[in-house]
């Protein structure tokens, strides 16, 4: 006797909103490596003094890169948006004997980037 | 409303199909019909050949887990009248072998359970002369939803990781294995540990989070997996920080 087994279709991942958002998040670690590569490329042009720097920055204001890093903002949000929902699923705190409620969690992981990002904007703008 | 309401039933007859075909049958239309109740009634009364499996009747046993347009369902906790007016579509759980019509093998989910020793572990028995080992209801909480697990497979239906990395352990196993390691009474965390934390255990998921959507008896595997991430990452970096410590 010969049990069926079903193939798995081309585009499953298409069936269901899950499913998609499973597979973007997936791919969204390619843009933070592509984060980390141009943070790289950043510092190597520093270190090389400001002609390369100009040199970076121009590079850095042609359209194509413009796209790539704003494709990259969007995944890199998505990465970060879809692990702070782990968060609350992951994390069992408890204070004075009562587990801490998960939107509370969830909060404290916004108020922790809003802050992050609040002391990297000052730091850059002053 | 109709009186009457399709049923469009994969059959899947190994000694006749190389893949399963679908079979409409009519079914009255009842208020307080389930889908189980139709398959049955296609059964008792128009096709004997039809095949699934069943036997509480009231999502306890687990055992009618099967495709409803699309969703993975128990089907005596589905009724007819929430897809009225059909057509409705009933298909074997996905991500399993398809043994005769709406029957799956669930051998993988069987022989990967033990591996996780979802029993109680102690290091040493208590004797039978002093009593039960006692709990308190917040201990009992820590671990109870992930009690409420039944079986059924509608997680690893649901989960698109298990359908492509067969080798996954899959959400209910690794559940079940935290109702364990949770559980006050119980010793054997790092016995689970290994097989938990292997590649094929809880770092084959990403997350998707249906397994939780699909589960009927709200056991959240998901979140079960979630929190174990966290339990193995934490030892990982203790053993790495403190090897002495390390047992």
């Amino acid at each position: 006797m010969t049990a069926y087994h079903r193939p798995i279709p081309i585009l499953w991942w298409t069936e269901r909103w899950s499913y998609l958002l499973f597979v973007l998040r997936e791919l969204s670690s390619v843009f933070v490596a592509w984060f980390v590569v141009y943070l790289l490329l950043l510092i190597n042009a520093i270190s090389d003094g400001p002609a390369a720097y100009d040199e970076f920055v121009e590079r850095s204001g042609h359209w194509w890169v413009v796209a790539i890093n704003v494709i990259a903002l969007l995944f890199v949000l998505l990465h970060t948006v879809t692990w702070f929902g782990l968060a609350p699923k992951a994390m069992v705190v408890k204070l004075q004997g009562r587990r801490v409620p998960p939107r509370a969690i969830l909060a404290a992981h916004y108020a922790a980037w809003l802050l992050l990002s609040a002391i990297t904007a000052w730091v850059i703008l002053r | 409303m109709a009186d009457r309401i399709t049923l469009e039933v994969a059959r899947f007859r190994p000694e006749l199909d190389t893949e399963p075909v679908l079979q409409s049958y009519e079914v009255p239309l009842r208020e307080h019909w389930a889908v189980l109740d139709g398959l049955s009634y296609i059964k008792d009364h128009l096709d004997g050949t039809l095949s699934f499996r069943w036997s509480c009747r009231m999502g306890i046993c687990g055992s009618c887990g099967m495709t409803v347009n699309g969703d993975p369902q128990l089907t005596c906790a589905t009724f007819l009248t929430d897809y009225a007016p059909g057509p409705i579509r009933i298909e074997p759980l996905r991500n399993f072998p398809v043994v005769r019509d709406l029957i799956v093998d669930i051998d993988d989910f069987m022989a990967k359970l033990p591996t996780v020793k979802p029993w109680l572990i102690r290091d040493v028995h208590s004797p039978i002369e002093e009593g039960e080992y006692l709990q308190t209801p917040d201990e009992l909480d820590e671990y109870k939803q992930y009690s409420m697990c039944i079986n059924c497979m509608l997680c690893y239906s649901a989960c698109p990781v298990y359908a492509l990395e067969p080798t996954f352990i899959g959400p209910a196993a690794i559940a079940l294995a935290q109702r364990y390691n949770l559980d006050s009474r119980d010793e054997g965390a790092s016995e689970r540990a290994e097989v938990l934390a292997s590649p094929e255990g809880i770092w084959s998921c990403t997350f998707v989070g249906e397994c939780s959507a699909a589960c009927p008896k709200g056991v959240d595997p998901a979140g079960a997996i979630q929190r174990y991430k966290l339990t193995a990452a934490t030892k990982s970096i203790k053993d790495l920080l403190m090897p002495r410590s390390a047992r």
